[in-house]
């Protein structure tokens, strides 16, 4: 199974002085969805990207299953903010992408194709453009992509992050259902509280200039969720309040500490 | 109550008001005015020919034109009908527009992609793109005669830049969050090229066409109407020589045509392969 390995990882961005990331060390495996949580210039995005293989560390090794990341691949499946669907291409199409670029014959990556379609309960837009689906529709679709290319790790860059309060609840309960029954880690960057302590296993905490972890929690209320229980009643008990507000307070503290340093 | 005053009377009745105005007068269509202007134009010509106000010499009456049409068509002009000067012109256009798509497409993902290439062929494209064609067409003539090779090297050359540096700019301005999306579904570099640069790039390499199309054919009948044997251009040149201004008139009228169509028709090629074109997608 999966492991995926960062130990001392730094990044900067070429010409900057301050680095954006420094000494993140993580470890993520099987059964495991980690969340990155953590104001906007802690680093959550440079992270995935570095993980992704975008960018090159500047400092440290990241490894996944012993191997080391040399830029992009195909192990690695990424979910972008902005769907990152091809135009050009049918539902059905982007869903095979993955399968395509490997050789994979017509037939047989369509029907793959149509099974992941499937799990993210898209069945019957096979044939839809991609200008015709919803915003919940196409991160679907970018999903399903992802999945259909059978990575060991799934990588989620903010995924519901553009999506209406209502339909971010059922794309949470959606990526629990598919993350329970392809038991593949999840890494998944937010920077919405509630979501990140509901869906995360492992949830860290990012806190700015430069970014680093301040905090590492073990939770389980996605957990519940895939054991049968309801999401509001998840998120209506009084453990899941209580995490959430002292998720809140350590936010609030660090983005005080930020403006004290500042003032 | 305070917050939201209710924008009673005033702002409901007055556009209200102004609709029913518009309604009651007649509503004309844009496109509607535009075939009026043109039926207005071709009205004057009639009238302004029919009355005898100008010499047939100088604006031939419609009529005359269109009989004039139909003996081009059987019988012909210096030793063609207007099918055959028609057909040489495309033939050369068509031929030129062929090898500079083939050629300016490779070229412009290469300066889009590669800096290398971007540092060879810029200078040389920027450099003869500004010049008319027809001045550097003598320099052609020196070089390759007059034969049809020259005429078609030389709209070759006007078609070819706009066609290269609209693909590059096409290339330049991929979308990164999908050139990342393929990436880490394992897309090899040619991947990369074939399934989303390529793509990408269509919109602005159809424009890049049309642009060139545009300048390909105005050069291609001002390269006629000097060096040539046969052709539109041709034609209308050697009708002036004997002030055959029906013919005169006529080619114009052919060439305009020909010109509108090719930019018709590549309006409708571009919204048949980039559908997602303008789409907010």
């Amino acid at each position: 199974m999966a492991l995926l390995q960062l130990e001392r990882i730094s990044a900067r961005y070429p010409g900057a002085a301050e680095p954006v990331l420094s000494d993140i060390s993580l470890a993520l495996g099987p059964q495991q969805l980690l969340v990155a949580l953590g104001p906007s210039g802690s680093g959550k995005t440079s992270l995935l990207n570095l993980i992704a293989g975008f960018v090159p560390p500047s400092a440290g090794r990241i490894t996944l299953d012993g191997a080391p990341v040399n830029g992009p691949g195909a192990e690695r499946g990424v979910v972008f903010q902005d769907d990152a669907l091809l135009p050009w291409q049918n539902v059905l199409a982007n869903v095979a992408f993955g399968l395509q670029l490997a050789g994979v014959a017509r037939d047989e990556r369509e029907a793959k194709a149509r099974d992941m379609l499937a799990l993210v309960d898209l069945a019957g837009f096979e044939q839809r453009r991609i200008w015709e689906l919803s915003g919940g529709q196409k991160q679907r679709v970018g999903l399903a992509r992802a999945l259909a290319a059978d990575p060991s790790v799934l990588l989620m860059d903010e995924p519901f992050g553009a999506l209406d309060a209502f339909t971010r609840e059922q794309m949470q309960e959606l990526l629990l259902q598919v993350w329970q029954r392809s038991a593949k880690p999840v890494f998944l960057i937010t920077h919405d509280i509630e979501e990140a302590v509901f869906l995360s296993t492992d949830l860290i905490l990012l806190a700015p200039n430069p970014g680093h972890i301040v905090e590492h929690l073990k939770l389980d209320f996605g957990q519940r969720y895939s054991a049968g229980e309801s999401a509001r009643a998840i998120k209506s008990d009084p453990r899941f309040i209580e995490t959430r507000e002292h998720v809140l307070a350590r936010v609030f503290s660090q983005r005080q500490s930020v403006r004290e340093q500042r003032a | 109550m305070s917050l939201y005053p209710s924008p009673e009377p005033a702002l409901t009745h007055v556009p209200v008001k102004t609709a029913s105005r518009q309604g009651s007068s007649i509503y004309v269509s844009t496109r509607a005015i535009s075939v009026l202007t043109l039926a207005v134009l071709l009205g004057s010509w009639w009238l302004v020919t029919a009355f005898e106000w100008v010499e047939p010499l100088f604006l031939p009456p419609p009529s005359a034109v269109l009989e004039k049409a139909w003996l081009l068509m059987t019988k012909g002009y210096m030793d063609s009908t207007l099918w055959q000067h028609l057909g040489a012109s495309l033939q050369r256009i068509g031929l030129a527009l062929f090898f500079a798509v083939l050629t300016a497409i490779p070229v412009g993902i290469a300066i889009g992609h590669n800096r290398i290439a971007r540092g060879i062929f810029d200078p040389v494209i920027e450099f003869y793109r500004p010049v008319p064609p027809l001045a550097y067409l003598p320099l052609i003539v020196i070089w390759c005669g007059i034969g049809e090779f020259s005429k078609v090297l030389l709209i070759y050359l006007a078609i070819f830049a706009p066609v290269a540096i609209a693909t590059a700019t096409g290339v330049r301005t991929v979308d990164t969050a999908k050139l990342r999306a393929a990436q880490s579904l394992g897309a090899s570099r040619w991947q990369l090229i074939r399934h989303v640069i390529l793509p990408s790039a269509l919109p602005d390499i159809l424009t890049g066409v049309r642009i060139g199309l545009g300048v390909g054919w105005s050069t291609l009948v001002a390269a006629e109407l000097i060096a040539a044997t046969s052709g539109l251009g041709f034609m209308v040149q050697s009708a002036a020589q004997f002030l055959v201004t029906d013919v005169v008139v006529l080619g114009i009228l052919v060439i305009a045509l020909i010109a509108f169509a090719l930019e018709m028709g590549l309006r409708a090629l571009q919204r048949k392969l980039v559908p997602w074109h303008g789409q907010n997608h």
